[in-house]
């Protein structure tokens, strides 16, 4: 047995994925009203609000410039509580992880499950801001739809790092050191409430190596209808950090529960 | 040794500075129950996972169905069950949504699940609670519901890590009762206990662990009758005159254990005798179990 030996994909990750839908299903109404009512207030309290004051951002409203982007960060917090809280119950306290392992599943398939269910939820809370960006009639045209896929692929790709903090952490409150010195510095300077380029040169050069900005900058134009520039390298980008934290998050949590 | 669906040589297991299990050679054949018993950090556990494939090997051979655990941990999980030490049952589902979802993980075709959910259900006696949550359910309900989960791939053989530790007797005797019932099928069992009770009535062979080696082997009556006279009598609360004027009988071998002295003998008669000459002295007179042969073995000092 190997701790570093690359993971197999297998059938046994949706098995896991299904495990997690049916929970999910259970608690629908809360559910859907966490994916619609926090986007609905973000949006109606900061895009009409704040966008009185500042009026048009990149030539378009406020509100639509916000939107495009709260969609992409909201994928980001939604997959990184997933894969902390939620992950990190199942690993230990109470202890699914145990009890799947006793069955032919593999860390693998644990950690490839949980991904997609990430990347899932990620989807289910992109469909809602979607919907009610369209509401506020901020959507332009039909490529928004794409935004869906990609907003799975923001979910997965943030999934990886939460579930190697899951895999290092001793208890809950470890989370905190990574939403205070990850998540939230990235949401803020990504471009999500105002472009990247008017940050100041150097700065702008560490927004470019973080996924959330690639990731922004695959939905707004989806969404606005503005032009799509360099789709390859962003999605590239989020594609090389789901794939490489996926490899750490199952080496760590091999040598977590393998003992 | 034809027949054997386990077999470990020299098998070795290191952790950071210590040894957990430090190069014991076991073989079980197919169809019997077969037990661990130790005191904690015997190993017994260690043991297990790595059966299961749960823990790399540090060293030695392990074969389980005539595989190499090393490459082929997912295809010996397919055809075991799994009862591990605490439950972990799916406190998001109901009983028999843990069934149902519990198959899935083994890859069973969805259209036998409800079927198979259902002789489950029958086997743990719990299907009137079918749709409660685990979290209602009684100690000894849970621990059927654990059991009824690891038959539901249809085991050859079933890994159970001290199945009825924290139970009442009641429960205990239950799932002992569904343990012989599997035997009785030909399921192998697998089971690792401190309770000498338990052992003695489940298991045809048994190794006595301690301190990550094997001390003996063999059946429960073997075990006896090798390391302890068949008899003994429980002296409590005697003094050093007691205690001198039985050992001057040369009848019996006295252990200190606790408040009590423990007399091994071939033939109580004359014991009996000379410590009724004492009216006071409480005592009591059973045949020599597993429990005597465990703390010759083991030694008397506390664990943990």
């Amino acid at each position: 047995m190997n701790f570093y030996r690359l993971p197999r994909i297998r059938r046994g990750a949706l098995a896991v994925w299904h495990r997690n839908i049916r929970v999910w299903r259970k608690l629908l109404g809360p559910a859907i009203l966490m994916n619609f009512g926090e986007p609905t207030l973000y949006l109606v309290g900061l895009g009409f609000g704040l966008g009185h004051f500042v009026g048009e951002m990149s030539g378009m409203s406020y509100l639509a410039f916000l939107a495009s982007g709260v969609i992409a960060s909201a994928a980001m917090t939604t997959a990184s509580f997933e894969g902390m809280y939620s992950v990190y119950t199942r690993m230990v306290p109470q202890r699914t992880y145990e009890a799947l392992l006793a069955t032919p599943l593999e860390v693998d398939d644990v950690i490839a499950g949980e991904m997609i269910w990430c990347g899932t939820k990620a989807l289910f809370s992109g469909v809602a801001i979607l919907v009610v960006a369209f509401l506020l009639g901020v959507v332009n045209g039909w490529q928004a739809l794409l935004t869906i896929p990609v907003v799975f692929l923001i979910g997965a790709c943030f999934a990886g790092p939460a579930m190697i903090m899951s895999a290092l952490a001793s208890g809950y409150d470890f989370f905190n050191y990574y939403f205070v010195l990850v998540i939230t510095p990235m949401f803020i300077i990504s471009g999500v409430f105002y472009p990247v380029d008017t940050l100041p040169e150097k700065m702008q050069f560490v927004v470019e190596l973080l996924p959330l900005a690639h990731a922004v900058a695959l939905t707004r134009p989806l969404i606005t209808g503005t032009e799509l520039t360099q789709p390859l390298l962003h999605l590239g980008v989020l594609f090389a950090y789901a794939l490489v934290s996926y490899y750490v998050a199952v080496v760590l949590v091999r040598k977590k529960l393998m003992v | 040794m034809s027949d054997s669906i386990i077999s470990a040589h020299n098998l070795v297991k290191q952790f950071d500075g210590y040894c957990a299990v430090d190069g014991i050679d076991f073989s079980v054949q197919r169809g019997m129950c077969f037990g661990f018993l130790g005191p904690n950090g015997a190993g017994k556990t260690t043991t297990l996972r790595m059966i299961l494939g749960l823990t790399p090997v540090t060293q030695g051979t392990l074969s389980v169905f005539g595989l190499s655990i090393n490459d082929h941990a997912c295809e010996v999980r397919a055809r075991t069950g799994v009862v591990p030490q605490a439950d972990n049952l799916d406190p998001d589902f109901s009983i028999e949504e843990n069934l149902a979802m519990y198959a899935r993980y083994y890859g069973i075709n969805s259209a036998d699940i409800p079927g198979r959910v259902d002789r489950l259900l029958d086997f743990a006696s719990l299907r009137d609670r079918r749709k409660a949550k685990t979290e209602t359910l009684s100690g000894g309900m849970q621990r059927r519901l654990t059991i009824a989960r690891a038959l539901v791939n249809d085991p050859e053989m079933v890994v159970l890590d001290e199945p009825t530790t924290g139970l009442d007797p009641q429960a205990r005797h239950v799932i002992w009762a569904r343990l012989a019932e599997l035997k009785e099928r030909g399921t192998t069992l697998l089971l690792t206990t401190h309770y000498m009770e338990e052992a003695e009535r489940l298991c045809d062979e048994l190794v006595i662990m301690d301190k990550g080696k094997i001390l003996d082997r063999g059946s429960p009556e073997e075990l006896i009758k090798r390391h302890v006279e068949p008899e003994v009598i429980e002296l409590r609360g005697a003094d050093s005159e007691v205690v001198s004027t039985l050992e001057a009988t040369r009848q019996c071998r006295i252990e200190p254990m606790g408040t009590s002295h423990y007399c091994y003998t071939h033939d109580a008669t004359k014991t009996l005798a000379c410590i009724q000459t004492f009216h006071q002295l409480r005592y009591m007179h059973r045949p020599s179990g597993l429990e005597d042969v465990f703390l010759r073995l083991t030694g008397k000092e506390l664990r943990d």
